[in-house]
């Protein structure tokens, strides 16, 4: 009924328009007035989940299973629930990290690992080349259908070679489409801001196209849904596609599991098929669309399945007997009852349908095949010395183009070698299937900080290989590219290895095998493989980035808008953190007055911008520690080993520093109270050696007086009385030696004290020490009429001491004792014994006795007992003071016991020579 | 009720609902081949219940964000 041309002509037409709606929305991006930023868009965007398999294959799955069509629905509902957890994590990462593919996500998770990307890369390639195969078959057959006017039955096989041809073209068809659609320039970001606008309106229009139909068959084909399932019910074998299983009594079948199988892989492909990773993730403008995407989302699948059991089963009943293939109802109903208007419609509808899918998954799968796949491999080839050129946007583009081109041609490839053999459905299931693999390392990466690169290699290698193993070869095999021997006795007759029947464990569709295993498979291998291998550096900070990103990024759930470069936020952030957030604002005032911009808020994040928060940082924590921190904000790259590594050094040198400062200070605090002491010291001994000065003086100037004055008497007097002359001349005499005796004394003590004396040392007999002193001093004792009695033991040990200065001691005590000991009559007893460690000598007097306060004072230097005034001074004042130092010095002792009125006893002691040895034994 | 979560929180717990409405003791409630208001009764009840989860979904995601 309809011309060629006339449909061929429409399908340009409306591809016409959506590249327009493409072109409108990048030129309104330019302009700065995104067109897309709504959430309403976006979740419109996320429908370009619903296929060529949605307009056809649901309803041939729905006549064949029932029911078994809403699982692939009713999992992304539920999954959605978890999307404001989940999707917005993954997003923020994205962000944070500037991801801009599933390969991208995956690889830089466990340390931006190229092999990792690579593998992702080949993964999803392979995998979704059957769902690509799928809308092309979708195409051709509708094309044919509505060129040919005839209702295609289950095999067509005269059509055949213009079905395959017609897929072809087609496929260079969307190829070409594609490539002006996403190839025109490169976008770091790698947003297509037109190509969401096109999808969202795609969906709108296969909506519309599928609502239009699908209440034609119902009210207009027959009277109501209770017509149509009334029915349907009649004929034979349909009642039990009412119910799951085989009607609520009987055994629980394949179906049941069929449907948590295919639940359950729809739930992880919803965001890990290609197209919906870019779409949902990397073209995502603000993480709060995602709010109106968990409900907006699942209500776009529900009102586009209302009518899937309409049709399916209007479709039933219509070609009852005829065998037509279901998944072509949605068109042929339509024709069926001459509606050529409505079927053009429906065919546009599902042409809209299969073009949003593969120019998104066709352009996601090139930008991970050039960037993780190609670039990576190229860049290590030495010889071309890429890293050289300049300009590399023209080889990019050559490369994605090429990858269009590359994977629809694939895509027709299993198209030619497999497609046959399933229905629509079955197909889409098996990509389901394989993107399904991402999940574990996926989700994991952004929950558990212990994966490691290893074992995500391990898991989707593994789980890839099952997959592949378990449904695509099948597919190989049963459309005779391989022998069948392989599916119905396994590799090398390994019964246990078939195919489709691991293990032996049998009674599941294709699907729901392969998932079960290849699940198996790539979870054991994941989990076990990260417990047993370590993480680098790089994915140890990467695990972390990822897993605490909420805590890393943002304030709370706020928005983070996108911008092609650092957010002013992370650099105002930086500073106020570094800086103190008053200096920070003052530094970003004056940034801003530099400029010339009104305030501190219009601040562009650009590179002057980066430049000026470096050396700002700089200042407050040096330059190392200020590049790695605005570089690792700016170029979202994380700190590597070495910048942490340097920044440590940095900091550990500047506590070095001030701890050794502090050190000092400490140092020099207790150098001054030392100081302090010593000063004190000083100034007591300054003021001891003012009163010995004085002192001195005053004792010198004495006799010198009485000198002078007497020689000036006997000077101006010539003619004095010979015997008063004789007493005058006897006095100066006398003082003169007084004054001799006294400097000598203070010589003495002097030297003493002073350590200068000579000291000749050496054992001495005590009884002849005091023999001799006795003998020299005995004419004073006559002269003053003082009995001298001498008590001498026959033998004494030796001591060790200065013969000389020891008899000076003996002497002086003596003189005393004669000197005041009682003026005629007095009686002084020398006694000398020996005792146990030295020996002792006691000079004893009978004279008045020196009263207690007196007997310390008078070994000072100086003094003398009684008042000088009344008395005259007889000695020197020294004497005492000298003849205890020097016994001090022989390591004795010299004292006085003494009472007022009943004389003094003045003794000491000197160490023997065994006391003295036995000391110097103990000590050495 | 302030809680830090609760936009989470209610939808986890709306997800296991789902999980529960679709799930095996629920289905093979309604897994009979009767017509209800014309429509076999596995069918309204899944779009029913579908809708279901949609519209409180729509509720819960509308609140206030998490904190």
């Amino acid at each position: 009924m309809l011309q060629e041309w006339a449909v061929v002509g429409i399908a340009f037409a409306y591809l016409g328009v959506l590249f327009g709606v493409a072109w409108w929305a990048d030129q309104r991006a330019d302009a700065g007035r995104s067109v897309i930023a709504n959430p309403y868009i976006y979740s419109l965007s996320l429908a370009v989940y619903a296929t060529a398999w949605t307009f056809y294959g649901s309803v041939g799955r729905a006549a064949s299973t029932g029911v078994g069509f809403l699982p692939i629905y009713i999992g992304p509902t539920l999954v959605a629930l978890l999307w404001w957890g989940v999707l917005r994590k993954i997003i923020r990462i994205s962000k944070v990290h500037r991801i801009t593919s599933l390969a991208d996500f995956i690889a830089s998770r466990y340390g931006k690992s190229a092999p990792l990307a690579g593998l992702v890369t080949v993964i999803a390639l392979i995998g979704i080349l059957p769902y690509i195969s799928l809308q092309l078959k979708a195409i051709a057959t509708g094309l044919e259908i509505v060129r040919s006017h005839q209702v295609a039955s289950a095999g067509a096989a005269a059509a055949a070679p213009l079905f395959t041809d017609s897929a072809f073209s087609i496929a260079m068809l969307l190829a070409a489409f594609t490539i002006i659609f996403g190839t025109r320039h490169l976008d770091a970001s790698e947003r297509h801001e037109g190509m969401v606008a096109a999808i969202a309106f795609e969906s709108l229009v296969k909506l519309f196209a599928f609502l239009a139909v699908g209440a034609f068959v119902t009210w207009g084909l027959f009277d109501g849904p209770g017509d149509l399932f009334a029915r349907a019910r009649a004929l034979p074998g349909v009642e039990r596609l009412f119910t799951i299983g085989d009607g609520g009594a009987a055994g629980i079948g394949p179906t049941w599991s069929s449907l948590v199988a295919s639940s359950f892989v729809a739930m992880l492909a919803i965001l890990f098929l290609p197209r919906q990773f870019q779409v949902a993730v990397v073209e995502n403008v603000d993480e709060r669309h995602v709010r109106t995407a968990i409900w907006l989302f699942p209500l776009y699948l529900l009102v586009i399945n209302l009518f899937v059991p309409s049709i399916a089963f209007g479709g039933l009943v219509r070609f009852a007997g005829m065998g037509v293939n279901p998944d072509t109802f949605v068109l042929s109903l339509p024709l069926a009852a001459g509606q050529g208007a409505l079927a053009l419609l429906v065919f546009v509808g599902g042409l809209s349908a299969a073009t949003g899918m593969v120019i998104v998954e066709t352009i996601a799968l090139s930008t991970m095949v050039c960037n993780d796949l190609v670039m990576p491999l190229l860049l290590r080839w030495r010889a071309l010395r890429l890293q050289e050129r300049r300009d590399l946007s023209g080889l990019l583009l050559a490369i994605r183009r090429g990858a269009i081109i590359g994977t629809l041609v694939l895509g027709y490839l299993y198209f030619r070698l497999a497609g046959e053999a399933y229905a629509l459905v079955s197909i889409g299931l098996f990509s389901f299937a394989a993107v399904a693999q991402f999940a574990p390392a996926l989700v994991g990466g952004i929950y558990w900080k212990e994966g490691t690169r290893a074992g995500a290699l391990a898991g989707l290698g593994a789980g890839f290989a099952v997959w592949f193993y378990t449904l695509l070869l099948p597919g190989f095999i049963r459309s005779g590219w391989l022998a069948s021997r392989l599916l119905e006795a396994g590799p090398f007759d390994l019964a246990w290895l078939r195919p489709t029947q691991l293990f032996g464990v049998a009674g599941m569709d294709e699907v729901t095998h392969a998932v079960l295993w290849s699940m198996l498979a790539n979870i054991g291998a994941y989990v076990g493989v990260s417990l047993l291998t370590a993480q680098s550096a790089v994915e140890r900070s990467q695990a972390t980035l990822f897993v605490d990103v909420f805590k890393h990024s943002g304030a709370g759930t706020g928005a983070l808008f996108w911008r092609g470069g650092v957010s002013i936020q992370e650099l105002r952030g930086l500073l106020s953190r570094f800086l103190g957030p008053d200096k920070a604002v003052d530094v970003l005032e004056s940034y801003s007055r530099q400029r010339h911009l009104k305030s501190a808020f219009e601040v562009e994040a650009d590179a002057n911008l980066v430049q000026f928060a470096e050396t700002q940082l700089a200042g407050a924590i040096g330059g190392a520690s200020a590049h790695a921190m605005v570089a690792s904000v700016v170029k979202e790259a994380p700190l590597t080993m070495d910048e942490v590594m340097s920044i440590l050094e940095e900091a550990s040198q500047i506590m070095k520093y001030s701890r050794e400062l502090e050190q000092k200070s400490r140092e020099l605090e207790a150098a001054y109270a030392e100081l302090r002491v010593a000063n004190e010291q000083l100034k007591q001994l300054d003021k001891m050696k003012d009163d010995f000065v004085s002192h001195v003086s005053h004792e010198l100037r004495t006799p010198l007086t009485s000198i002078r004055a007497f020689s000036e008497i006997l000077h101006d007097n010539p003619d004095l009385d010979p015997l008063q002359r004789t007493r005058y001349l006897a006095v100066v005499i006398a003082e003169s030696e007084r004054l001799t005796r006294l400097i000598n004394d203070i010589l003495d003590l002097a030297k003493i004290e002073a350590g200068a004396l000579e000291w000749n040392l050496r054992q001495l007999d005590p009884r002849e020490v005091v023999e001799h002193a006795v003998s020299t001093i005995r004419q004073l004792f006559e002269e003053r009429r003082v009995a001298l009695e001498v008590k001498l033991p026959a033998a004494v040990p030796p001591v060790f001491a200065d013969r000389d200065r020891l008899v000076q001691v003996v002497l002086n005590l003596l003189s005393n004792a004669a000197k005041y000991g009682g003026d005629r009559g007095g009686r002084v007893t020398v006694t000398l014994q020996a005792l146990q460690d030295a020996v002792r000598v006691d000079v004893r007097d009978d004279g008045p006795g020196i009263a207690p306060e007196d007997q310390e004072r008078i070994f000072q230097r100086f003094r003398q007992s009684g008042d000088t005034a009344a008395d005259r001074p007889r000695g020197t004042g020294l004497g005492l003071a000298i003849s205890r130092e020097i016994i001090q010095r022989f390591g004795g002792r010299l004292w006085v016991e003494s009472a007022p009125g009943r004389g003094s006893t003045f003794s000491f002691t000197v160490p023997t020579v065994a006391a003295r040895d036995g000391r110097a034994e103990r000590s050495a | 009720m302030k809680r830090a979560n609760l936009k989470s929180d209610r939808l986890a717990a709306l997800f296991l609902l789902g999980f529960g409405l679709f799930n095996y003791p629920f289905l093979a409630m309604f897994n009979h081949a009767r017509l209800v208001l014309g429509v076999p009764m596995l069918y309204l009840y899944l779009f029913a219940a579908w809708g279901t989860v949609i519209a409180l979904a729509a509720v819960a995601a509308a609140g206030a964000d998490d904190a």
